[in-house]
């Protein structure tokens, strides 16, 4: 059996994250929302949200919140991941695979250069 | 849909859009009576009976966005295709309990899957919902609510790294304590 990690573990996460909070002293900053609705998920959707939070937990990057939409009525372009960095307009990607999410966290997320080639829709 | 983790992951997402506050998730193995069963049980706004009625049909969707629903549909078929069964409570203003089992050695059941992955997708989308997962294997359960978690972090949010590492690792842990009863 391995050891299961208690709260007392999460404690100390959440001392950590407060000293990198105080450090920085930002507001969450850029959001990520993926399209969770029946045919994203057949598509990958959930392997692709996968991707993008073992890419937040690797990089150790701090400030971006996370969230799901159901369908968007785009179902051929599922699975559609949007990003908003600050109040610029929303960049929404399509056929977005594990891959292509790790992609975007380098070049958008962390660069802030938008994957033209994955881009379906800016709002 | 190639996991039953993946139909779970799909049920669930019906339960919030019905406006659920709590959403728990059962999946309990028995080898000894050859069952798996796995249930969704939510305080959603839930369904008349004559909704109750025509919701496995494909024809039959609450969403806007187009007039064909899929998800139920899909996880009946799953179900039934395997000498098992499927049935749907639903109490409007109350919620309602799906629940699907599944001969567990039969051809075509297809695998759990990444339990894991779908607990964490739904955590991390839908952080206001208070999300409980049970998943027993011959008894030997792993109960997970994410209510003193939350009460702990306060405020930190669930996308922080560190809190990711910690869900991964402790939800891993979890399941494979669990899947020790038949290993």
């Amino acid at each position: 059996m391995s050891k299961v990690k208690s709260l007392a573990d999460l404690k100390r996460v959440r001392e950590e994250a407060l000293k990198k909070q105080e450090a920085k002293n930002t507001a969450s900053r850029i959001q990520i929302v993926i399209g969770m609705g029946t045919v994203g998920i057949v598509a990958g959707a959930r392997e692709t949200l996968k991707a993008i939070l073992d890419f937040i937990a690797k990089e150790d990057l701090q400030d971006i919140a996370v969230r799901q939409t159901s369908n968007i009525g785009m179902d051929s372009w599922e699975p559609i991941v949007q990003v908003i960095v600050d109040d610029e307009p929303g960049i929404s990607y399509g056929k977005v695979t594990a891959e292509v999410a790790r992609k975007i966290m380098k070049e958008h997320v962390i660069d802030g250069n938008i994957v033209k080639e994955y881009v379906i829709e800016i709002q | 849909m190639k996991e039953l983790a993946l139909h779970l992951l799909d049920i669930a997402e019906n339960s919030v859009a019905a406006n659920a506050k709590n959403i728990t998730i059962t999946v309990l193995l028995d080898t000894e009576q050859d069952l798996l069963q796995m249930s969704i049980k939510d305080d959603g706004k839930g369904m008349n009976a004559e909704r109750l009625i025509r919701i496995t049909d494909p024809f039959v969707t609450s969403r806007t966005t187009r007039k064909v629903g899929l998800g139920i549909p899909l996880f009946k078929a799953a179900a039934e295709s395997c000498c098992g069964s499927f049935d749907i409570q639903s109490t409007p203003g109350v919620g309602t309990l799906v629940t699907a089992r599944f001969q567990n050695s039969h051809i075509d059941r297809m695998p759990l899957g990444d339990l894991k992955s779908t607990l964490i997708s739904l955590l991390i989308g839908y952080p206001d919902v208070h999300w409980v997962l049970k998943y027993g294997v011959n008894g030997n359960i792993f109960e997970f609510d994410d209510a003193p978690i939350k009460k702990e972090l306060e405020g930190i949010s669930l996308t922080d790294p560190g809190v990711l590492g910690f869900l991964n690792d402790y939800i891993a842990s979890g399941i494979e304590n669990a899947q020790a009863a038949i290993a």
